[in-house]
């Protein structure tokens, strides 16, 4: 599905991701991992087509698509999810409104007709329930005032209404308390699908306990350093990352 | 092309729409104003004897002020020599009776800029009055409105079918010689629109009037009077275009409101002037004085406000709060993008005792444009009791837009309470990559995040003309984020 080859960015003079590789099949749920700096958050930001970075050399391709070439919004409505680290608030915009319009943003490209407001609140209210969020939720600005768990977990209501065929989650799990995260593991979870990949980017083991990835991988300086199974970050948390940083440099 | 930071101030252009000239034959008066201009207004208009003394005091009163200067605006010194204070379509001798007299080319008009004049009119149960250029052409839904004794014509019929109640109150809220503008106004004003609600009537529909400017080289000196007598309710909407010109054209009217006793007056504007292309060539100097006289008890007058056009825009409407426990309200969009300037606030004046103000300004600046709100709270000594809150938030589009408040404040009453808030923010990259990271693109997220901003001013408008103002918002900031 998501396919990366050598991918080199920059940000104004620094090299960021220095010759990254990386396949992500549909059904596999993907963790990057690795210490702060060694361009996960840049992994997840150029996949969604942020403007700050510059590729420099690599493809990415994605269900055959040269993603590089579509805009932010293109990729967005061919199923492409990234829940923010650090989400945006819009003061003033009600958060239904903004939801509403990123559902029916997809359905028009897939050619389909807009929900009604009826239908609409009817899903929505349902998804919010399974995440154990406050339907009072839809009537406030977007993000305006939540609290770092809120905004997390207004995240993966936006992905379970999206239904994204690939969903990067950015450190959706920092800052969360143990109710949150499991909150927030438990909508990734009703996520996993034979047609749909995860790619989880954390920085702990933790949440690794709730969703289970088919693949780890470690990043540093720009890099996959190494990849494995689930028992890798395991490895990490046991070991930290200075020893693969040695042994990538050595 | 993804969202770049640094090119969120390249500006492109839509087109102004509303930008076509009619093709009417006019009759105007040769440019230039002496008494004599005065003289020939008013005997065209066959006005009573005390209109034509009115204008002329008034013109002698304007001969000596000077313009005012303390706008942040900024603009080339007006030739009023240059201008012709009235044009009329020549058809005027024979005035139309009813609609299907009205010349077609006319109706196509309004057409145009989508007014409802025809059935759509009577669909939407809106009274329209429409002023072009100086003469107003059509009052529709007249026999409904005076079945329950409306009265809602042009100032022009009103002086000759009402002249008592015009005599009354002319001038009674904004003297001759208030300001530079307004005494023009009074000596060459040519047409508007003139309502007045008797005793405890609720005016049965939204009234509504369009102006628009159309002959080159005139000046638009409308002239508006509503009068709500005790207990009685109007709401009523203007709405303002003109065809795109490279000279700029001066619109100075002038709007007086006055609520009796327990009578509320909701007077509500959009005003979407040709604004001047991306170089500030051509536009409208929207010069505009609007004052609501809250004379008795408990009467109450709310203006709202969408700005979208005018090269300049300067203009202030202001509550007189005379009447106990009278209640002002000031609700405003200003938008100003490319070389536009606007200058625009409320006054509340608090006169009698336990007077209540509520003043939320929203001003929107992208480009090169610059965007100011100025207000005056003034609180006399004998108004206890009084209260004010003022909320004033400016959003910013691009690098090379200003944004400025200027609040005045002169409290005479130690039980006043007064509050004041105001806010600066800017329409992020980060916001914009968001939405688009939701699938919305790049100007549907920032017309979202505009009329979030807004909301608070949109939910005051009747239904259909906040529908109408979102969109003209849209249409106003579009290509104003690259």
């Amino acid at each position: 599905m998501l396919e990366i080859q050598n991918l080199k960015t920059r940000i104004g003079d620094s090299e960021i991701l220095r010759g990254l590789s990386l396949s992500v099949n549909a059904g596999e749920v993907h963790a990057i991992m690795g210490p702060n700096g060694s361009g996960k958050s840049t992994l997840a930001q150029v996949v969604a087509g942020h403007a700050d970075y510059e590729v420099t050399a690599g493809t990415v391709t994605y269900n055959g698509k040269n993603l590089l070439e579509l805009e932010p919004e293109e990729r967005a409505r061919e199923g492409i999810f990234l829940g923010f680290q650090y989400p945006v608030e819009i003061p003033g915009v009600n958060n239904a409104y903004l939801l509403k319009a990123a559902v029916n943003a997809k359905r028009k490209h897939q050619g389909l007709g807009e929900v009604d407001a009826f239908e609409f609140l009817k899903l929505a209210r349902e998804k919010m329930t399974t995440l154990g969020m406050d339907p009072k939720f839809l009537n406030r600005g977007v993000n305006e005032g939540f609290s770092g768990g809120e905004k997390k977990r207004n995240e993966i209501l936006q992905m379970a209404m999206l239904e994204p065929s690939l969903a990067i989650l950015d450190e959706t799990d920092s800052g969360l308390d143990i109710d949150a995260l499991k909150a927030v593991a438990e909508g990734v979870n009703a996520l996993r699908s034979p047609d749909r990949a995860i790619i989880l980017v954390t920085h702990y083991q933790r949440l690794l306990d709730y969703i289970e990835p088919d693949q780890v991988h470690v990043l540093s300086e720009g890099r996959i350093v190494r990849s494995g199974d689930k028992s890798l970050a395991l490895e990490l948390e046991e070991r930290g990352y200075d020893w693969l940083r040695e042994a990538a440099s050595a | 092309m993804a969202t770049d930071p640094d090119n969120l101030e390249s500006l492109v252009n839509r087109r102004y729409e509303h930008g076509f000239v009619t093709d009417i034959e006019t009759e105007s008066l040769p440019p230039g104003l002496d008494e004599n201009v005065v003289r020939a207004i008013s005997a065209r208009k066959k006005e009573p004897t005390f209109m034509l003394e009115w204008r002329l005091q008034a013109y002698r009163q304007w001969l000596e002020m000077k313009e005012p200067e303390w706008a942040h605006v900024h603009y080339p010194k007006i030739d009023y020599d240059a201008i012709s204070y009235f044009a009329a379509p020549k058809s005027d001798d024979d005035r139309p009776k009813s609609l299907d007299e009205v010349d077609p080319k006319l109706l196509e008009t309004y057409d145009k800029l989508g007014i409802p004049l025809h059935e759509r009119a009577r669909l939407a149960g809106v009274a329209v009055d429409a002023v072009f250029d100086s003469v107003s052409v059509a009052t529709t839904f007249k026999e409904k409105l005076s079945d329950v004794g409306v009265i809602f014509c042009s100032f022009s019929e009103a002086v000759q079918e009402h002249p008592d109640l015009v005599q009354q109150y002319l001038g009674t809220v904004v003297p001759r010689r208030d300001n530079f503008f307004a005494a023009l106004n009074a000596a060459v004003f040519s047409d508007g629109s003139f309502v007045y609600i008797p005793k405890g009537v609720r005016c049965p529909m939204e009234l509504s009037t369009y102006f628009r400017i159309n002959a080159a080289n005139t000046g638009q000196f409308e002239r508006t009077l509503i009068i709500a007598d005790e207990g009685s309710h109007v709401s009523y909407l203007e709405g303002c275009t003109a065809p795109m010109r490279d000279e700029n054209q001066l619109h100075a009217a002038v709007v007086e409101l006055v609520a009796l006793k327990d009578a509320e007056i909701k007077y509500s504007t959009v005003q979407n002037w040709y604004p001047g292309d991306e170089n500030g060539v051509g536009g409208i100097y929207n010069f505009v004085t609007k004052r609501g006289d809250c004379r008795g008890a408990n009467s109450k007058i709310s203006w709202t406000q969408v700005e979208t056009g005018s090269a300049i825009t300067w203009k202030y409407p202001s509550c007189l709060l005379r009447g106990e426990n009278s209640v002002g309200e000031f609700y405003s969009v200003a938008v100003a993008n490319n070389m536009q300037q606007a200058d625009t606030g409320t006054k509340m004046i608090h006169i009698g005792r336990n007077t209540r103000s509520t003043i939320v300004s929203k001003g929107i600046s992208a480009g090169r444009a610059e965007n100011a709100y100025r207000g005056l709270v003034k609180v006399l000594p004998q108004a206890h009791g009084a209260r004010n809150h003022t909320q004033c938030d400016s959003l910013l589009i691009g690098k090379q837009c200003g944004a400025h408040t200027f609040p005045y404040m002169e409290i005479k009453n130690p039980t006043a309470r007064i509050e004041h808030e105001a806010t600066t923010s800017k329409i992020s990259a980060d916001q914009l990559f968001y939405c688009r990271q939701r699938g919305m693109s790049e100007e549907d997220a920032v017309n979202m995040i505009v009329n979030g901003f807004c909301k608070e001013v949109f939910k005051e408008l009747p239904m259909e003309f906040a529908v109408e103002a979102q969109a003209l918002l849209n249409v106003s900031l579009e290509g104003a984020v690259g």
